[in-house]
């Protein structure tokens, strides 16, 4: 079972791998919104250090809700999916693969960049350390619920805005919870209890999600 | 006895679960929700608009909490309903449940929009503003975009039974988040609102208040059965209009419509 994990991991890793722009779009669109904000609103030291966090979390949560597509897309196309749903191995095996995955390609760059949004928003050092925490614990929740999202939309033709609609208020503790660790680690306030939060949101998902992910694509697919 | 009593619930089930049942004997208790409802939001709203004492510290503003708590109340009931006969529908294949499923939620949403809108006429003269980022307020919001996703899907995908079961999960998932978002939302609110607009302490609320609040709950929870029902009954109809006994029921009803 471990192994048919690990396949499908190195089979979608490799897949992405091809497709360069599935990696680098959601990049770009991350570093595009955070621009955007300092343009719209000042560029003011003080006003940008105070919104930053939680400019910085909503655009990675839009940027990770954009990528969700190619989670499930291309196998659905092509009936890659129906043979997983055939397959004698645990569909929420396969479903977790694939959204470890999609975190690969699309939460885990923006943790790498996200120091240097941090420093362009003058957030402080201990602040951009927290960040990529938050990120850290944060990323993979919103490819766990969207996954969820994703497998009730899939069969749609039109999906796109549906799944906003659909994932988007399920963020919303992720949210809170992450911009505020970095708000409050900016002030110098302890942000043990955000993290540990986060950290029991994180398993929560990951027990269930790849269940529910799985219950939702057998009705897609039916 | 208790496996006589077993038995005769299990029979009830099923021959409720049966849309022919179903649309019989829902008919006939429509109207005793119905009326029942009516006399009760009426007395609850002399009740509470006339004789019910005028609060120390709010005056005479406070009384919209008999419509604003109630269906506050239900919302989150509705939901709660929406959720219920969504595992049921999934777990015993019961159509029926689908079918109270998708019908509960556009007054679900009706209901969270007019708690919404009554707690923003409600903060008005309270707080001074129409809108205030209070957690239940941001709370409720957040329930009615739930709402609007689950309705959103339903509309989206063509084939109802595949909407039902999509639908399903999403709602299951939803009540599963539901606590992790209201909580959340708790604890952001209490650190993010300053003194400046303090939600005022609520006095335990005395008997003559209660009564007219329990009479409008009650009130609102029978017009909520008798609302889903007839729309499970329009359901049920379209569901299996090609069956005979909806051909009878429905070649019936409009010849004595004409005769």
């Amino acid at each position: 079972m471990f192994k048919v994990f690990l396949s499908l991991i190195k089979r979608d890793l490799r897949l992405a791998f091809r497709h360069k722009s599935e990696i680098l779009n959601p990049l770009f669109f991350f570093v595009i919104v955070v621009t955007l904000f300092p343009l719209g609103i000042s560029p003011d030291k003080q006003i940008l250090a105070e919104i930053g966090p939680g400019i910085i979390w909503v655009a990675a949560l839009l940027a990770s809700m954009l990528s969700l597509e190619s989670l499930f897309r291309s196998d659905f196309d092509d009936g890659t999916l129906e043979f997983m749903l055939l397959s004698e191995y645990p569909l929420s095996i396969m479903v977790l693969a694939k959204i470890v995955v999609h975190w690969l390609i699309t939460g885990f760059p923006i943790i790498i960049i996200s120091p240097l949004l941090g420093t362009v928003m003058f957030l402080s050092n201990d602040a951009i350390t927290t960040l990529m925490i938050t990120l850290l614990l944060g990323t993979p929740i919103l490819s766990l619920i969207g996954a969820i999202g994703m497998a009730l939309v899939v069969a749609l033709k039109r999906g796109g805005m549906l799944l906003s609609l659909l994932v988007l208020p399920l963020y919303i503790p992720v949210l809170i919870f992450s911009s505020n660790a970095v708000g409050s680690s900016m002030a110098g306030l302890a942000i043990s209890g955000q993290l540990y939060f986060l950290a029991a949101f994180m398993v929560f998902c990951l027990t269930l999600a790849p269940i529910a992910t799985s219950a939702a694509l057998r009705v897609s697919l039916e | 006895m208790i496996k006589a009593i077993i038995a005769f619930l299990v029979k009830v089930f099923y021959q409720l679960a049966s849309p022919k049942h179903f649309y019989r004997i829902a008919g006939k208790l429509i109207p005793w929700f119905g009326w029942f409802a009516a006399v009760l939001l009426i007395a609850g709203s002399i009740d509470g608009l006339f004789i019910a004492p005028v609060d120390y510290q709010q005056g005479d503003s406070y009384r919209i909490i008999f419509i604003h708590v109630p269906a506050a109340w239900m919302s989150m009931f509705i939901y709660m309903v929406m959720a219920t006969s969504g595992a049921i529908a999934l777990i015993w294949k019961i159509k029926l449940a689908d079918v109270i499923a998708s019908s509960s939620a556009p007054i679900g949403a009706a209901f969270t929009f007019l708690a919404l809108v009554t707690g923003s006429i409600w903060g008005k003269p309270m707080w001074g503003t129409w809108w205030v980022w209070d957690a239940r307020l941001t709370s409720e919001l957040i329930l009615l975009f739930l709402y609007l996703g689950y309705m959103a899907l339903e509309s989206a995908i063509e084939d109802p039974r595949a909407a039902a079961r999509a639908c399903a999960i999403l709602a299951i998932v939803g009540v599963v988040n539901i606590p992790i978002i209201h909580y959340s939302v708790e604890w952001w609110n209490t650190l993010h609102q300053g003194a400046t607009v303090s939600k005022m302490d609520k006095p335990s609320i005395h008997l003559s208040m209660l009564i007219p609040l329990l009479l409008m709950a009650v009130g609102f929870k029978l017009y909520y059965a008798a609302a889903v029902l007839s729309r499970a009954r329009n359901k049920v109809l379209l569901t299996e209009q090609n069956r005979t006994w909806v051909k009878e029921v429905v070649g019936l009803e409009s010849g004595v419509k004409h005769g």
